[in-house]
């Protein structure tokens, strides 16, 4: 039985097994992205420059993060010190780097945990309904009235500032916000063809979930990933701004921002500019590239946020 | 409508009864060892004071008499004593809550005087040079972080001009431009982020009304474009938008903690801020629940008003 082609839901190369497929569906799909959606595109090509900085930031920083050099402070940008130095000596550019790979860690660790956490609570309450579905959206609803990063004060006042403790709450976070998104999409192929064909045959629910529901809800799971990558990039640069993140002498972009490093952007206003301009662009290229993922690959989901 | 008033109050219960477990759940995850710290940062803490921080806390009881005490406060409008302070949370949040209060109002109208027009705009020239500036515009101020603004308009004319925003709140109603002298600033960087979503929902509503038969008919019956707009479009495009400002609640309370600290207002913000490293957590709760409390009712006011200004929605 192919699953594809029904109108009304969504073709094509999605539809198939998770694992299967991953060559040149996707090779095809840059080439209608970068047609269509130029503006996108360039989002993705800047991101994935910021994934690469992220992966090889040991190899490309020219220092150690950490490294101090009282006779170099608050040097100006300079051709040994690209982007300057801090008020201990430290190499902004090496410390802008690895703060690169650390944004990155917590958004990608975050951005899949909580697309685990809305895959799975999106597929028990919408396709299981009836109380299950009750009981977790009157969960998700009284959720979503907190504002996310007042969440994130109060739980990081509790278990304490660190990288797993901000990824877990960030994933589950967002994994209970996207949820609702997550139960619309299965909402919808729940009630198509070839879900009831496998119903009637008998298949088993765990079957049926993995094989045809979760498939066609990966476009709206693909989109989400990548806005919540972003999200959590900011969220976690706005913790640290507040001196609740990853703790120093961690780079974080934040971080930088904030703290010690306010008081000497007086006498070296470079410290204000790199860690800021990251960050927006890493913000930004995810802005656009999800807006681009989200018109090719989710009609449906056009012009919401 | 008085029916629906009463079913959509009826609906909050659940919602705030979870919310408030979530509440209550969150402030019970408090590490025992949280309270030796608390302990340890006082002076000589001996195990008789150790007691006095649990009962003020009201750790010594079982989990469910904790929380039907917490509520029943919560109900007489007592939401538990500072820890450092020994003042009421409530009196604490009587007196900030309103400075952020005037914060959001203010972002608020900076957003919706930029958005809402440049939105327009964007729409009528659909494609035009002018709506792509607009749209980089919005997707631009959507991706800066509010903090690094901030600490940019904090840094640069300080050091280009010698000139700082002023960090000194006064009481609106003590001296009115003094206030605005010094809130002014926070507003307009808080205003900025809500208006790149504000303009793109506008846009996005104008586009969808200028298609519509009315829209063609008031043209055909010769009307002028300028009246098209505001008659026609403008009244019926505005109304999701006010939806979406319901939306954004969370969002304008998320960065007026982070404005507020930057620009030291005296808001709530900073008072989380401050019961946070102080490990305050009457105070932390308190704030908690307010904020769910206060979003809770920004959404049903928005709903209410949104059946009130669109005669198609009547209950």
């Amino acid at each position: 039985m192919t699953d594809t082609a029904l109108p009304g839901t969504i073709p094509t190369a999605t539809t198939r097994p998770l694992i299967a497929g991953a060559d040149h569906p996707i090779v095809a799909f840059c080439g209608r992205l970068l047609r269509e959606k130029p503006l996108g595109a360039i989002g993705g090509v800047i991101f994935v420059v910021f994934l690469f900085c992220g992966l090889f930031a040991d190899v490309l920083a020219p220092y150690a993060a950490n490294e101090t050099n009282m006779a170099a402070r608050l040097q100006a940008p300079s051709l040994s010190h690209w982007l300057g130095t801090d008020h201990l000596g430290r190499d902004l550019l090496s410390r802008v780097l690895i703060g690169a790979q650390l944004s990155m860690m917590v958004g990608f660790l975050a951005a899949g945990l909580a697309t685990v956490v809305s895959i799975v609570l999106g597929l028990l309450s919408g396709y299981l309904g009836g109380k299950v579905d009750m009981a977790i959206q009157r969960v998700v609803d009284a959720w979503m009235i907190f504002p996310d990063l007042l969440l994130l004060i109060v739980v990081v006042s509790i278990v304490g500032s660190g990288m797993p403790q901000i990824v877990i709450v960030l994933g589950l976070l967002y994994g209970i916000g996207g949820s609702r998104i997550v139960r619309g999409g299965v909402l919808t192929v729940r009630e198509t063809m070839y879900t009831h064909a496998a119903q009637s045959m008998g298949a088993r629910t765990l079957y049926i979930l993995w094989y045809h529901i979760l498939p066609n809800v990966m476009p709206v799971v693909i989109v989400l990933f990548t806005t919540r990558v972003g999200a959590a990039i900011l969220a976690e640069a706005g913790l640290s701004f507040l001196g609740l993140g990853v703790p120093p002498p961690a780079p974080t972009w934040g971080g930088m921002l904030s703290g010690d490093g306010r008081t000497y952007m007086y006498m070296a206003p470079w410290l204000a500019i790199a860690p800021g301009v990251c960050l927006t662009l890493v913000v930004f290229s995810v802005n656009i590239f999800g807006d681009a993922l989200r018109d090719l690959l989710d009609p449906r989901m056009r012009g919401s946020r | 409508m008085q029916a629906y008033i009463i079913r959509r109050l009826l609906a909050l219960i659940p919602t705030l009864f979870v919310a408030s477990l979530i509440v209550f759940v969150s402030m019970r995850l408090i590490p025992g060892d949280v309270i030796d710290q608390m302990l340890a940062q006082n002076d000589v803490a001996t195990s008789a004071d150790r007691a006095l921080v649990e009962e003020a806390l009201g750790l010594d009881q079982p989990m469910y008499i904790q929380y039907f005490r917490w509520v029943g406060g919560i109900m007489r409008g007592d939401l538990g004593n500072s820890l450092w302070h020994n003042t009421p949370v409530t009196a604490q949040l009587a007196e900030t809550l309103p400075i952020t209060f005037q914060l959001g109002l203010l972002a608020l109208v900076v957003a919706l005087t930029v958005a809402v027009p440049i939105g327009i705009y964007s729409a009528m020239r659909q494609d035009t040079a002018g709506d792509y500036i607009a749209r980089s515009f919005s997707l631009l101020m959507l991706s800066i972080p509010s903090f690094w603004l901030g600490t940019l308009v904090m840094v640069f004319p300080s050091v280009w001009w010698r000139w700082s925003p002023p960090l000194e709140y006064t009481p609106f109603f003590q001296d009115p431009i003094q206030n605005l002298s010094h809130m002014l600033l926070p507003a307009v960087l808080l205003g900025l982020a809500l208006s790149a979503v504000t303009m793109r929902m506008t846009r996005t509503m104008m586009l969808e009304v200028m298609r519509q038969d009315y829209i063609r008919t008031a043209r055909a019956k010769g009307l002028a474009e300028n009246l098209v707009i505001a008659r026609h479009a403008l009244r019926n495009g505005l109304i999701p938008v006010i939806t979406l400002i319901g939306l954004q609640a969370p969002l304008l309370i998320g960065g007026a903690v982070i404005l507020e600290q930057i620009f030291v207002v005296p808001g709530m913000g900073l008072l989380l801020l401050e019961a946070v490293f102080a490990r305050d957590y009457p105070v932390i709760s308190g704030i908690f629940l307010v904020t769910g409390v206060a979003i809770l009712m920004i959404n049903l006011l928005v709903d209410l008003t949104y059946g009130f200004l669109d005669p198609k929605v009547r209950y």
